[in-house]
């Protein structure tokens, strides 16, 4: 693991998971790679498959349909992996928590599967760009005591 | 040619919502194009029958996070029906302004996303970065940069501070500027000339017949749009053009959604300079008995609600149509024939919000049947027809009296 670790805070890839969101979270995902905020510069970039990323960013209420996929998903990324999720719906269903199709946040589907996963939570609807940026620094705070723990 | 199945999705790479699209292959060419929905249905229709009347506009807009003005525009136009009142003067100034900056920034984002999906990532960035001073001037004036939590039955929740509308005024210019440099670009660059003239033909006939609203629709040559043939608010009090095309190809809809913003340029600058003083709320204390519904011209089209009132705080029924749901399945008669690396870009012309389309998630009848027929669907909505019929004999007023 120390290896893992030490390399996963170098430039952390983070590929997007919409976990039935209302797409705002989304649009300000996207905004994070763009002239205005650009996380390129931080090493962050955005990857086309769950195998490559280092950090999953979750966004929405997860429902019912998208709950087994959003678990496997994190079962076939690379470990060590971040979760990250981001927005209110993400971290306790929001306006949705009461809706019949609510299938848990989430940290509880993503606990159902791996107990000990790495949760960082980004609070706002929608959080603000400058807030997810801050998420993904802290993170890797996070991960630097977990080096020294392993160590 | 042997004919091979393609499933792309619910997570890749391309959209930002989870969808599985199937495609079916012959080569390179394309036969027939399938999609499936359902990883985004939150049970938005249930979940407004249990809040309030205060509480609805703050749950649709949830409902999509780029028309998140369409949404809450549509649902208080509908109450104001039951209430049969209008905003004051202000308040309509406001919520125009609102719609029509929210206008600009959702055409600006689908066209950073058309240079992606073409593969020519200078667009992408270039409108990403001119749509933040759309989102700036948001931010000045609403509080927020999306999810503007303005709209309330009968007003607006805030007012503009004159300050804010000086700012926006300037990032106008700056925006107006930008949507003439892509007009320019759009039509000289030879590399989108190549990848968007004469992909994806929408005739007129095919636009009729599928329904298309908004900037699926206009580009084909139908002359609809809500904000003028069923005028509201500040919309016929200020001068503005309807951009109507004939091509029907993906190049007419990008061409569209330009010129479009610089009428909502246009628009916006209008509200701001004749902005009138005075209250921005009518003091709406309950809803009354009734039914209403609401019109409004989302970026992508005509989105509808209906509300229907019994006297209580809550809506029983509110029902709600998004303009996708109409415009998805036009990619039937414009994909077939076309080369495979064209489909995303056709299926993305119209502008697809799959959050707004979601309609059931699951479907499971009794005796293990995962997918109902025609026959079924029939079935089920001529019985749920005959029990609202049963439950009206409870009700206290006629649903039927303001129809005659």
């Amino acid at each position: 693991m120390p290896l893992g670790l030490s390399s996963l805070k170098k430039s952390i890839w983070i590929y997007h998971m919409a976990c039935s969101p209302c797409n705002n979270c989304d649009i300000e995902i996207l905004d994070l790679l763009t002239p205005r905020f650009d996380v390129e510069r931080f090493g962050v970039v955005l990857v086309g498959s769950v195998r490559h990323a280092d950090a999953l960013l979750c966004t929405g209420m997860v429902n019912r349909q998208i709950k087994p996929r959003l678990q496997e998903a994190y079962l076939q990324a690379s470990k060590p992996c971040i979760v990250l999720a981001i927005g209110s719906c993400a971290i306790n269903g929001n306006i949705f928590r009461k809706s019949y199709n609510m299938a848990g946040p989430v940290d509880r589907a993503i606990k159902e599967v791996d107990p000990n996963a790495i949760i960082v939570y980004v609070p706002g609807c929608p959080p603000k760009p400058e807030a997810m940026i801050s998420s993904v620094v802290k993170a890797i705070g996070f991960l630097d005591t977990l080096k020294a723990k392993a160590k | 040619m042997k004919e091979t199945i393609i499933p792309i999705g619910p997570f890749h790479p391309l959209l930002e919502e989870p969808e599985l699209f199937t495609l079916r292959v012959e080569g390179e060419t394309v036969i027939d194009v399938d999609v499936k929905i359902g990883w985004n249905h939150r049970g938005i229709e249930k979940l407004a029958q249990g809040l309030t009347w205060d509480q609805v506009p703050y749950l649709v807009e949830r409902i999509c996070g780029i028309c998140s003005t369409s949404h809450p525009y549509a649902c208080v136009l509908a109450m104001e029906e039951i209430l049969d009142i209008k905003a004051p003067l202000r308040a309509q100034y406001i919520r125009s302004t609102v719609g029509e900056l929210e206008r600009i920034h959702s055409h600006l984002l689908w066209l950073g996303l058309a240079g992606h999906f073409v593969g020519y990532n200078t667009v992408f960035m270039w409108a990403w970065k001119y749509r933040e001073f759309v989102l700036d001037s948001l931010e000045h004036l609403t509080g927020n940069r999306n999810h503007y939590a303005m709209f309330k039955a009968g007003g607006v929740r805030r007012d503009f501070s004159q300050k804010a509308m000086d700012f926006t005024m300037k990032s106008m210019d700056g925006v107006e500027k930008a949507l003439k440099m892509f007009l320019g670009v759009v039509s000289d660059d030879p590399v989108l000339k190549k990848r968007l003239v004469g992909v994806g033909i929408l005739t007129y006939e095919d636009a009729i017949l599928y329904s298309a609203t908004g900037p699926t629709s206009r580009p084909s040559g139908v002359d609809h749009d809500v904000r003028r043939d069923e005028p509201f608010d500040a919309y016929d009090k200020v001068d503005w053009d309807v951009v109507v095309l004939k091509e029907g190809d993906v190049f007419a809809k990008a061409a569209c959604r330009i010129l479009e913003c610089i009428e909502s340029v246009k628009i916006i600058r209008q509200c701001i300079e004749n902005m009138p003083e005075g209250e921005i709320d009518a003091g709406v204390t309950d809803i009354p008995p009734g039914e209403g519904c609401g019109h409004y011209e989302a970026p992508r089209g005509e989105v509808f609600h209906y509300m229907r009132s019994d006297g209580t705080g809550y809506p029983i029924r509110h029902k709600i149509r998004a303009p996708t749901f109409n415009n998805l399945p036009t990619f039937k008669a414009t994909c077939p024939g076309a080369h495979i690396a064209d489909v995303a870009l056709i299926t993305a012309a119209i502008d697809p919000c799959y959050c707004c389309t979601e309609r059931v998630g699951v479907v499971d009848n009794t005796g293990n049947k995962s997918v109902l027929t025609q026959d079924d669907l029939t079935k089920l909505s001529i019985d749920r027809t005959f029990a609202i019929r049963r439950d009206l004999g409870k009700l206290t007023w006629d649903p039927y009296s303001k129809l005659i």
